[in-house]
């Protein structure tokens, strides 16, 4: 239970194609406070790899992806 | 003694001139291309970059012009040659055709079914987004003196600027990134 996410808020991306999963994500983190955790949901299989690249660019973090289901879910942390 | 000290302090403030970094978190793209194809690709890349926390610059030029074209926007007062190019030249994004697989519009058409499908964004749709991310649009001037164009006939986007090539180098010279597409 401890390792549980608490997640403050859920955004849907589903049916977005690039490079909307990122363009919206970067608008998005700053509507959470710093140390809170967004859940994306996407469909779209570059953002496996778009997400990461963007938040080491944008200095946020990844806390876990899911891809155990059609739709992917991403974690993301506000750092700054 | 203090002459001494001013003296290096003027000297270290030069090397910290000198230090500073040279490029900044900028994206300066030339779309020279018209065709349909590589326009999405850079205003994916443009949209892209601004999430990633980029400035970006985009300078259209030649046949990168036809894509800022507004199709209802009328402009009076042309030459014969200017009234013939802009008749031969796409007006506006909905004309322009793919780079390859063109066949006679046939694969311009297939194409653009397939993002409506897919649910990609036209590059209408992106030019609006560009817009709203604070994407910076200049035209460039020769560009649209030779084939007749006026900045009035161009698409409403904000801040849009026609430029010459001094404009594009002095951003070039400035950013991390430089694509010419």
């Amino acid at each position: 239970m401890s390792n549980e996410i608490q997640v403050e808020k859920v955004l849907d991306f589903k049916g977005l194609p690039c490079p909307m999963p990122v363009v919206k994500i970067s608008q998005e983190i700053n509507n959470v406070e710093v140390g809170q955790v967004v859940e994306v949901h996407t469909t779209d299989p570059g953002s496996l790899s778009d997400f990461p690249a963007w938040a080491s660019t944008s200095g946020n973090e990844i806390v876990k992806t899911d891809q155990s289901d059609d739709v992917i879910k991403i974690y993301v942390k506000r750092l700054k | 003694m203090s002459a001494e000290l001013e003296k290096q302090v003027l000297e270290l403030q030069k090397k910290l001139e000198q230090m500073k970094p040279g490029a900044s978190d900028k994206l300066s793209m030339i779309v020279f291309s018209g065709d349909l194809d590589k326009l999405l690709a850079s205003l994916i890349i443009a949209t892209g970059a601004v999430a990633m926390g980029l400035k970006v610059v985009m300078f259209f030029t030649f046949w990168g012009t036809s894509a800022l074209r507004a199709p209802e926007k009328k402009v009076r007062g042309k030459n014969f040659m200017s009234k013939m190019f802009g008749f031969m030249l796409p007006k506006g994004t909905a004309k322009l055709k793919l780079s390859k697989m063109n066949m006679a519009g046939m694969g311009t058409a297939m194409m653009k079914s397939l993002m409506k499908k897919k649910n990609v964004a036209s590059p209408e749709q992106m030019f609006e987004i560009a817009g709203q991310l604070g994407v910076q649009i200049y035209v460039c001037e020769m560009s649209m003196d030779l084939m007749g164009f006026k900045l009035e006939e161009m698409i409403n986007y904000p801040n849009l600027k026609s430029c010459g090539v001094a404009t594009f180098l002095a951003e070039a010279k400035d950013s991390k990134i430089q694509l010419f597409i």
